[in-house]
């Protein structure tokens, strides 16, 4: 079984670029599974299901998104499994951009939108500094010199990924996509995070809802930088 | 500039997914060819087609081959060995940067030195009408500012041998000049245009309907002819339009 987790800001085209590279990935022989997680709604699944493969969707509702999504890494992939698939994608929807829900022994994707400007790949983090392929999307909108640019501010803070140009209009970017999937390692026992998550335990998390400073508890970080642990 | 290579366009499907008719069109270096057809025909997707050396891989299932072969992972996606250049219709800058650092960056990208935003600027400046400045943000050019600021960019920083042009003429800049500068010296020039005099400055073009191409046409000596007398028409236009936007009154015809 290999896994693919395929991350991105909203909006940025992941869902119709995956489609795209379903297609091609069926075409030539595998079994792929999909599975999307989103925060509150979702239909993406109803698209997936136009192409006869295996999907579930996880709503993570109150809990952090790319927590649900590390949190159910397992029971997807069994699920997967036992759907008789060899590929698992899964679509998140991480959102802070402080953590990346990237295993180690799996084929880390994540999806920008090169019309957000070259200063994006600087704001991204980990999401895209710990991709092992960084797709590049609605390249047709700007000129060739901002795609040329975009790519090497991505290449900046990523020196060793691939960076692969897609759209999810036409398809473009797909079939090379597909190829790394291929090519991909299968994923084993004991999968580790690559990236450490945030120290903190928030006190929005457990329902605190005032805002004056005292009832905050946690690692807490003032304006000017100070950060400390304030609680029990 | 890297070494001059022949292009071998070899035909794919037409938008209902028969073969189009051209099977394979050779470009030399040197040569202007044009792509025409009605709008939504499909020029822009064979101008998409070599921007990204396609390799049966995309929806029309058209290979490009640079002297009469397959070219390599690197060469397609890596500015640095890009062998094709693009000017696209967008006539907007959507990047949050000002000109110069803009321009330096996209020298580093395709690995030429950074001192190239002068020369780019200056060259710029000598096909619009408001000059840029290199502290000017991207997001505030005009249509025609950002439209020479791509042309002159493309001259000398991307400075690649195959050049690919879509819709110049709507851009409100010199467009026969810009034409000549792109050009450069033995590249190849590939220009998609409704334009008639483009179109017969091209050495031959392709008419493409429904996704397909359909005919390859000379230009002939007779249309050669026509060609001068619309660049006699074109440059009076332009001297009116200048004599207009000086504010003077138009005297009498040329």
């Amino acid at each position: 079984m290999k896994l693919v987790v395929l991350a991105g800001t909203q909006g940025s085209g992941k869902t119709s670029v995956l489609l795209h590279v379903i297609k091609v990935l069926v075409r030539d022989g595998n079994k792929p599974a999909v599975v999307k997680v989103d925060c509150l709604w979702t239909d993406d699944d109803q698209r997936f299901d136009r192409l006869n493969i295996p999907v579930r969707v996880g709503l993570a509702r109150d809990m952090c998104p790319d927590h649900f999504t590390i949190y159910n890494t397992e029971e997807m992939l069994k699920w997967a499994e036992a759907e008789g698939a060899d590929v698992l994608l899964n679509e998140t929807a991480g959102l802070c951009l402080r953590c990346a829900p990237y295993p180690d022994k799996c084929l880390a994707i994540c999806v920008i939108d090169v019309t957000t400007g070259p200063n994006t790949p600087l704001k991204v983090g980990p999401l895209l500094t710990t991709a092992d392929i960084v797709v590049m999307t609605k390249g047709d909108i700007v000129s060739q010199a901002e795609r040329e640019v975009f790519r090497e501010r991505v290449l900046d803070v990523n020196p060793d990924c691939m960076v692969v140009e897609a759209n999810g209009l036409t398809g473009k970017g797909a079939s090379e996509i597909a190829e790394l999937i291929e090519a991909g390692m299968n994923v084993c026992d004991n999968i580790v995070l690559r990236h450490t998550p945030p120290l903190a335990i928030c006190s929005l998390c457990t329902g605190e809802t005032r805002i004056a400073r005292k009832h905050h508890m946690g690692v807490l970080r003032q304006m000017d930088g100070f950060t400390e642990y304030r609680g029990e | 500039m890297n070494k001059k290579p022949i292009l071998t366009i070899l035909g794919g499907v037409d938008k209902d997914g028969v073969p189009e008719p051209i099977r394979s069109v050779e470009v030399s270096p040197g040569e202007i060819l044009g792509i025409v057809g009605p709008t939504g025909s499909g020029k822009s997707t064979l101008i998409a087609d070599i921007e990204q050396l396609a390799q049966g891989d995309t929806a029309t299932g058209r290979t490009i081959l640079i002297d009469g072969v397959k070219p390599d992972a690197c060469t397609r996606v890596d500015p640095r060995k890009k062998l094709v250049s693009q000017l696209s219709q967008n006539m907007h800058f959507l990047a949050d940067m000002n000109v110069e650092d803009f321009l330096q960056m996209h020298a580093r990208s395709r690995g030429k030195a950074e001192c190239l935003s002068e020369k780019v600027i200056e060259l710029a400046n000598t096909l619009t009408g408001e000059p840029i400045a290199p502290h000017c943000p991207l997001t505030v050019l005009s249509g025609g500012q950002s439209r020479s600021l791509m042309t002159a960019d493309i001259a000398v920083i991307s400075d690649s041998p195959v050049v690919l042009i879509d819709e110049i003429e709507n851009a409100g800049i010199k467009k026969q000049e810009a034409l000549e500068l792109l050009a450069g010296e033995g590249k190849i020039v590939i220009v998609v245009t409704h334009d008639p005099m483009l179109a017969l400055m091209a050495a031959r073009r392709i008419v493409i309907r429904n996704g397909a191409m359909t005919n390859i046409i000379t230009t002939s000596a007779n249309e050669q002819h026509v060609c001068n007398k619309i660049v006699e028409v074109d440059n009076w236009l332009m001297s009116l339009r200048e004599t207009i936007r000086r504010g003077d009154i138009v005297e009498d015809m040329a």
